[in-house]
């Protein structure tokens, strides 16, 4: 599905990927963990296509398809979706508006028919019941006001309806309470499939407890330095990233 | 690419871009070029004018001669040589004014139609509140229907030329008596030259049972557009008017002065929204419409209440403030104005409101946005006077700005001489953020699509004034007119 090689990029004059390496088997989650300032968010804006985010060497294949050249557009209408850290503000546009848009776009981009009005309300009420939202939540503006909670279960239902092949999280659980992380845990683990694949971006263990990785990897200083299964994010929760880092710098 | 293809394909781009750039081929009928007492002793003898309207014309004429045109908007222009423009056009198969919907010619029907306006009565779709159309063609009316539908409820909507024949004392009671014809260089021009435009009166207690809108082209090169627009709702009547405008893409600037006038007895309010989209010109600022419109409301019943609700797209350069005059006590004047000017698009717009009566309210809400090269000026001014005990104002002025190259001012003027009276003003200015963009583009929204999308929920408080059956046309007017504004 995806397969990422000797990938270095740098945000203005700073090199922040460093060669990494990464391989995702379609149907697989992987999980990243690593400290702060390694290079996550980073990772999760490249692979979107972030203008700023520039890629000075290395190759990313998606479908067998080289993502890097695609416009941002392209590759969510190619199914790469990315559930933002801190999700933006659209002051004014309903969120049903902005779902409705944006399906109809990817679905236009996939060759499908658009929706209308009545069938596309049909068609999310069926995934905000899943995700445990209020439909009042869609007649608000996109994440204006919106609780942290809310910001990260609205991004889930965005993925929820857009239908990704490849979804990348980052740091989906940060800001969540215990019900929440539960729900959008939950919530996430309802879209698993054999064809999604999935880049679980997190700092701490106790997501995964709920999405459970089939591979977990510790990225520090800009490269994958260890790989592992999930027992790997449980020991690093006991001993923290101080190894790692060391042994990067 | 060799330079005629690459000028065929700028074509046929720019022809997408403004998709009411055509020219109806018809056959015309048309004053002498240039502006004089016989020129205007021409149009009111075509449209069997009484006498007193022509005096007033002429007194009109006279006047403007010892005028200068205003150079404190915000605009620039090279000067316009006022004899070098037809002041009357008309399409020659109008000679006598259509009798019935029948007789339109057909021509004109199918302009219409491209423009995306019904002038067919039954093709009404089942379930869709009717609409009535005064269709304005050049200098004359072409087309009203619904008049008979209309007339049952007593409402009179016809073009202002046929109210002054059928309607003589309403007409000569009000023409003139909100924006007189002294009032300023363009509204005297037109008080002069003014050929058609509409003419509304909602009898005592009348909600009028449908919408009614006017929608203006320009068709003929090198001619001035000048209508006349006076509406009058009688006490405890309501009535909501919308007007929408066109013109075909010509290399030259054509001047259009219009004027409207409303008044507003007791208890009665008028709606009146405006979708102006005027030729703007090309990217390179070259033609277009020079707008410069003086549109007035006089609240004189207590009361009262005006909505002025516009979103201006097109226009080289649009020159207008629709104001309220707040006479009548608990009089109300509102004003929700969307300016979106791209490549060299320059506005000037804003409002006035003078509150004159007690406990009057205004509200004005501005969302201007700037794109390209354009130049964007939001003008108000709010005037409390001494009677005006207990009024109230709350200005928001918000601008948004797309590019580096393009300006936003904002130029508010307070006046106030009643303690009581309370102002309020706000004012932001932003930006489109590339995180907005980018969010969007992500999931899968084209960029330009992503910009239309923003822009409409920055003006969502404007749009959402709009009556129904228009706000989707505007929503997307808004998309188009940014079109290349990006990337
Ligand atoms: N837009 C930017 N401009 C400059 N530096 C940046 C920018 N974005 C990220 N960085 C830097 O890149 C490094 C990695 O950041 P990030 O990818 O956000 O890390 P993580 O998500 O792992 O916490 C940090 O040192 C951060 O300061
Ligand atoms: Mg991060």
């Amino acid at each position: 599905m995806l397969e990422i090689k000797n990938l270095h990029a740098k945000v203005g004059d700073t090199e922040i990927l460093k060669g990494l390496d990464l391989t995702i088997e379609a149907g697989k989650v992987h999980a990243i963990m690593g400290p702060n300032g390694a290079g996550k968010s980073t990772l999760s804006y490249v692979l979107s296509g972030r203008d700023g985010y520039e890629v000075t060497e290395g190759s990313v294949l998606y479908k067998g398809k080289n993502l890097l050249e695609m416009e941002p557009e392209v590759r969510a209408g190619e199914g790469v979706f990315l559930a933002f850290q801190y999700p933006v503000e659209i002051p004014g546009v309903s969120t049903m508006n902005f779902l409705k848009a944006a399906v109809n776009s990817v679905r236009k981009y996939r060759g499908e028919s658009e929706f209308d009005a009545m069938d596309f309300l049909k068609f999310v009420r069926e995934q905000t019941k899943i995700l445990n939202i209020d439909d009042d939540m869609l007649k608000r503006a996109v994440n204006v006001g919106f609780s942290g909670g809310e910001k990260k279960r609205a991004e889930v239902l965005q993925m929820a309806v857009l239908s990704p092949a490849f979804a990348v999280l980052d740091e989906t659980d940060s800001g969540l309470d215990v019900d929440a992380l539960r729900i959008v845990g939950e919530g996430v683990t309802a879209l698993r499939s054999p064809e999604r694949s999935m880049l679980v971006i997190t700092h701490y263990q106790r997501l995964l407890d709920y999405i459970v990785p089939d591979v977990v990897h510790v990225l520090a200083d800009g490269k994958i330095v260890d790989t592992g299964d999930k027992n790997l994010a449980i020991e690093l929760e006991k001993n923290g990233y101080a190894n790692y880092v060391e042994a990067a710098a | 690419m060799n330079a005629a293809v690459s000028d065929t394909v700028d074509q046929v781009q720019s022809v997408e871009k403004y998709k009411y750039g055509f020219v109806t081929d018809i056959e015309a009928d048309q004053a002498p070029k240039g502006l004089n007492e016989d020129i205007i002793r021409f149009i009111s003898a075509k449209k069997e004018e009484p006498e007193w309207l022509l005096e007033w014309r002429l007194k009109a004429y006279a006047h403007w001669l010892t005028m200068e045109e205003p150079d404190w908007p915000k605009v620039n222009y090279p000067p316009i040589d006022y004899q070098d423009s037809y002041y009357y056009s008309a399409p020659k198969s109008s000679e006598d004014g259509p009798d019935s919907l029948d007789d339109v010619d057909p021509e004109l029907l199918e302009t219409y139609e491209k423009l995306g306006i019904p002038l067919h009565e039954q093709e009404v779709l089942a379930g869709v509140k009717n609409v009535a159309v005064d269709a304005v063609f050049d200098s004359v009316s072409v087309a009203t229907t619904f008049k008979d539908a209309l007339a049952k409820e007593g409402v009179i909507f016809c073009p202002i030329s046929e109210a002054v024949k059928e309607h003589p004392e309403l007409v000569k009671q009000y023409l003139g008596s909100v924006v007189p014809y002294s009032d300023n260089y363009f509204a005297t021009l037109n008080s002069a030259v003014f050929t058609d435009g509409s003419f509304v009166y909602i009898p005592k207690g009348v909600a009028c049972p449908m919408e009614l809108s006017t929608y203006f082209r320009i068709n003929a090169s090198n001619t001035g557009q000048f209508e006349r627009t006076l509406i009058i709702a009688d006490e405890g009547s309501h009535v909501s008017y919308l007007e929408g405008c066109t013109a075909p893409m010509r290399d030259e600037n054509q001047l259009h002065a219009a004027v409207v006038e409303l008044v507003v007895l007791d208890d009665a309010d008028i709606k009146y929204s405006t979708v102006q989209n005027w030729y703007p010109g090309d990217e390179n600022g070259v033609g277009g419409i020079y707008n410069f419109v003086t549109k007035r409301a006089a609240c004189r019943g207590k009361n009262s209440k005006v909505s002025w609700t516009q979103v201006e797209t097109g226009s080289a350069i649009t020159w207008k403030y629709p104001s309220c005059i707040l006479q009548g006590d608990n009089s109300v004047g509102e004003f929700y104005s969307v300016a979106i000017t791209n490549n060299y698009q320059q506005a000037d717009t804003g409002t006035k409101m003078i509150h004159l009566g007690k406990n009057t309210s205004s509200r004005i809400i501005s969302k201007g946005i700037s794109a390209g090269k354009s130049q964007s000026t939001y003008r108000g001014l709010v005037k409390m006077m001494p009677k005006a005990e207990g009024s109230r104002n709350y200005t928001q002025c918000d601008s948004l700005l797309i590019g580096k190259e393009c300006g936003a001012h904002t130029v508010p003027y307070i006046e106030s001489r009643n303690k009581s009276a309370k102002v309020e003003h706000e004012a932001t200015t932003s930006k489109i953020g590339d995180d907005q963009l980018f969010y969007c583009r992500q999931r899968g929204i084209s960029e330009e699509e992503a910009v239309a999308l923003i822009v409409n929920g920055f003006c969502r408080e404007v749009m959402q004034e709009l009556p129904m059956e228009f706000a989707v046309e505007a929503q997307k007017l808004v998309g188009i007119s940014l079109e290349g504004s990006v990337g």
